[in-house]
């Protein structure tokens, strides 16, 4: 086979898994275009990233959640409610950060493992009892934030997670160092993995890409992160909220493709009968794909409260819906056991790109919403037409 | 010359490849009790679905006279106007509707577009008199059992003007009395001049209620007995039902040598809590190494129902009596108990809960055994390619790769994948739920040697199956199972297929 014909076919066969990055690549591009490079500037990139992170960690979570056929739609102002109790552990309590987050991390993961309770062995549909866990988490963000209403927060290294960026060393060029050296490791490491999966491969004698190909992959993709790292180390370089949803991304990722507990939560999303007659425990699985929802949420609530530097009386308003709409988006199915990680957080940057891109533009808050929607049904629509093409 | 109120002319119906009906023909006399006899999957269901316009005019070849007249029916609704009606063994009530609302669904009686309830209510009371069903309207239908909803079923039928009454096995979910009832009930109709065709497994049912009989066998019609004349008989009817012989399709084992009792259940009892009835009652059986068991009987007789009690009863059954694995008393929590103890079960309904059909071959060979290709909770991904391209060339599974979703691929690849999936685990005994049910011929001859290999190995196996052929195959020894009950139990030498029909239709 010849080099462009093998290009070909691969493009072919994969070109459902390429389609988010295609999407994000043409809107983002688009915007560059109707916004004279005002778009891809570095300042921009930066802010909209730091913007995605709360919605991306819950879009993350959610898309395990979907992916079992459930949903849950207490997250947002369970984020809320959790991010408040972060202010007030830090403000009125005076408790250090270093203990306040693994605190509220740890309530996360009780809450959502109460939600799990209710679905998988009480037998509630898992939107009746989200829905109730909305309006209680609503509820209880009111009354711990009623007698002060906002609860300012003071402390730097808490903010830092919402607003700072890792310190730079030193500047070359008027960019940053020490995300140029993050970038670098990042590129070194991903070659790394995928030189070693396919000598893996190789050793299996199973059959890989040709060489020419298995490199021109290695330098496109380390020309994007190349790319990415340089436009973020021309503004202040990676924030920490860049870089917390980057590790959750990078922990789920290879939770859901790597592992057991991965196999068994798709297995229960594809056929719950049947993950039940193979032995899986699917109460189990139901429990953790919640527990974790509910860390998450707390995470997400975290990072919202030190980047509002306060905790207030709306906090999480709204931030499931945003979080279901990234995960759909991303490519996750409502008929359960299909979905990626990696596919929720494009949906949750795509999503953020059209907020930003439109912004720049002057576009009406109106039709913002609208194009949204638009956007979201379209995903939809196209993931049930190729569905529909292969069964 | 008798006066036909339906005349089903030289139909032949194909599935994709397959052939369901080839040339049957089936007259039915005005004002007479008609019944359908033949084995599961000799084309009874599939002939009335052609009837009823399940399967509409034009998918079949073939004529239908109703009452005179060519019918095509396009849809169900073209035979329910002619007056047609058909009772499925699954009762399609709504059970959380009252009785007169569940008579008049997607009939109501109405005033334009306003329903009249005082009419219904009133209406649906004379149609409960005229089945003898003594309940108030208002009551819902989860409130009634299952005779009771029978009969509701009947008046809703009666409720349309219906002229040819189908019933699918009817009694199957009855009891004695409930059972008595109904063909009471059916006689009378006929007094009022009703015709009604209904399909049984129970002869004696048969016997007592039918003016004629049809039995259907592979697709055909093999004869039409007569009541006035004599000719329907048990013995006659278990001779037409079963009168194939056993095609040489299945591969002779050489060493027919069995060792000690792997599983041994004892006075054996599940109660299904939501059916509200026992699924499995008394049951002893034991299954030695080296051995394949059949359990044979006819559907919805609990044999599935029975292989899930024993496979960690998933479905929560309330269990009675006593399971011995080696010897040992056991008792399984969870189907993953089962499988650690070297029980492995290969469902009957593998599109349902068998296999993950949106995901690839391997990850379906692997489901049951995640360990076997991981370490510390992460998955080789190598190692899991190689092993399911193992299974993938010893169970001869025909796919491209292993990368294929499972949806994609034939019934018998399908049922491959599916015993993959068991054998990765490696188990001592295999419960195989009707192995070879939908598959072709030569995907059958397949697994037949595979499951020879499997006892050559020292695995031992118990084979659910309607089949009689293949039961009679196959097993070492064969258990009869009729109403959640062992009916007898026939070591291979003694077994025919009238025996078996007998104990299966008792």
């Amino acid at each position: 086979m010849n080099f462009i014909q093998e290009a070909k076919t691969l493009v072919k066969v994969n070109i459902r898994d390429y389609g988010m990055y295609i999407a994000l690549f043409v809107i983002m591009l688009a915007f560059s275009i109707m916004t004279d490079g005002l778009f891809m500037s570095s300042r921009n990139i930066s802010n909209l990233l730091d913007a995605t992170g709360y919605t991306a960690v819950l879009a993350v979570g959610m898309t395990l959640v979907i992916v079992i056929r459930h949903i849950d739609l207490s997250v947002g102002f369970a984020a809320g409610f959790m991010g408040a109790i972060a202010a007030i552990l830090l403000t009125q309590g005076g408790v250090p950060v270093y203990l306040t987050i693994p605190i509220i991390l740890a309530l996360g993961v009780v809450i959502g493992m109460f939600n799990g309770v209710l679905v998988a062995s009480i037998g509630i549909p898992s939107f009746v009892a989200s829905l109730a866990g909305m309006l209680i988490f609503r509820g209880a963000l009111l009354r711990v934030t009623e007698k002060t209403g906002t609860i300012n927060i003071k402390d730097e290294h808490f903010n830092a997670i919402g607003n700072g960026f890792i310190p730079s060393g030193a500047e070359v060029g008027g960019l940053n160092l020490s995300s140029l050296i993050l970038g670098v490791v990042v590129i070194a490491l991903y070659v790394y993995f995928e030189t070693s999966k396919r000598r893996n491969k190789l050793k299996y004698h199973f059959e890989v890409v040709s060489s020419r190909i298995f490199a021109l992959k290695l330098v496109f993709v380390s020309a994007i992160v190349a790319y990415i790292t340089w436009i973020i180390a021309g503004y202040n370089g990676f924030s920490w909220t860049v870089i917390v949803m980057l590790g959750v991304v990078v922990v789920y990722h290879f939770l859901t493709t790597k592992t057991v507990l991965g196999r068994h939560i798709y297995a229960v999303g594809s056929n719950p009968e049947a993950a039940h007659l193979s032995g899986i425990n699917v109460k189990k699985i139901t429990y953790f794909v919640f527990g974790s929802m509910g860390m998450l949420a707390a995470l997400s609530g975290i990072l919202f409260t030190a980047r509002l530097q306060s905790a207030t009386t709306t906090a999480g308003t709204l931030f499931e819906l945003d979080a279901i709409a990234a995960a759909y988006v991303g490519g996750v199915s409502s008929a359960g056991g299909v979905g990626k990680v990696t596919g929720s957080i494009i949906g949750a940057i795509v999503m953020a790109s059209l907020t930003s891109g439109m912004n720049l533009m002057g576009v009406g808050i109106s039709y913002q919403y609208m194009i949204r929607g638009g956007v979201l049904a379209a995903a939809v629509i196209f993931d049930v037409m190729t569905r529909k093409k292969r069964g | 010359m008798s006066d036909y109120i339906l005349e089903m002319n030289h139909i032949t119906k194909e599935f994709t490849g397959v052939r369901a009906l080839t040339d049957v023909s089936f007259k039915v006399a005005r004002g007479e009790i008609h019944c359908l006899i033949g084995e599961n999957g000799a084309g009874k269901s599939t002939l009335m679905k052609v009837l009823s316009g399940v399967y509409p005019h034009g998918t079949y070849k073939g004529d239908i006279v109703f009452e005179g007249a060519v019918q095509a029916f396009g849809k169900i609704s073209d035979s329910v106007h002619a007056g047609i009606a058909i009772i499925y063994q699954e009762l399609a009530l709504f059970p959380d509707l009252t009785v007169y609302e569940n008579i008049f669904a997607g009939n109501e009686v109405r005033r334009g577009a306003i329903v009249d309830w005082n009419r219904t209510i009133v209406e649906a009371g004379r149609m409960l008199q005229k089945v003898k069903l003594n309940v108030n309207p208002d009551t819902l239908i989860k409130e009634l059992g299952v005779g009771n909803q029978q009969l509701v079923e009947i008046a809703k039928a009666l409720s349309k003007d219906v002229k040819l009454l189908i019933l699918d096995e009817p009694t199957a979910a009855l009891n004695e009395n409930d059972s008595e009832n109904l063909l009471a009930l059916l006689r009378e109709l006929k007094e009022q001049g009703i015709t009604c065709i209904m399909i049984s497994h129970k002869l004696k049912e048969v016997i007592s209620i039918a003016d004629k009989a049809t039995v259907l066998r592979d697709g055909r019609t093999i004869c039409t007995l007569d009541a006035a004349k004599g000719e329907i008989s048990e013995s006659v009817i278990i001779k037409n039902m079963v009168g194939r012989d056993i095609e040489d399709i299945y591969p002779k084992r050489a060493n027919k040598t069995f060792g000690d009792k792997i599983l041994e259940i004892q006075d054996w009892t599940a109660y299904d809590a939501g059916l509200g009835r026992y699924i499995a009652k008394d049951v002893n059986l034991h299954v030695k190494k080296g051995e394949i068991v059949g359990i044979a009987g006819l559907m919805g007789s609990g044999r599935t129902e029975l292989a899930l009690s024993i496979f960690g009863n998933p479905k929560s059954y309330k269990l009675q009596g006593e399971m011995r694995l080696y010897g040992a008393s056991v008792a399984f929590k969870h189907p993953s108990d089962a499988i650690r103890a070297g029980i492995a079960y290969v469902t009957e309904d593998r599109k349902g809960d068998g296999l993950f059909l949106i995901q690839d071959i391997k990850s379906n060979v692997t489901a049951a055994n995640l360990r076997g290709i991981s370490a510390n909770g992460i998955i080789n991904d190598n190692e899991e390619v190689k092993v399911a391209n193992a299974y993938k060339d010893s169970l001869y599974v025909k796919a491209p790769s292993v990368e294929q979703i499972v949806g994609n691929l034939s019934g018998g690849n399908q049922q491959k994948v599916s015993l993959g999936k068991w054998l990765f685990v490696g188990p001592k005994l295999l419960i195989l739920d009707e192995p070879t049910r939908g598959i072709d011929v030569g995907a059958k001859f397949e697994i037949y040697t595979i499951m020879n290999q499997l006892i050559g190995e020292g695995m031992s196996i118990i084979m659910i199956s309607s089949e009689l052929g293949e039961v009679l195959g196959m097993s070492d020894r064969i258990y009869v199972m009729a109403e959640g009950r062992i009916k007898g139990e026939l070591p291979i030498g003694e077994a025919d297929q009238e025996k078996i029909m007998q104990l299966a239709t008792q």
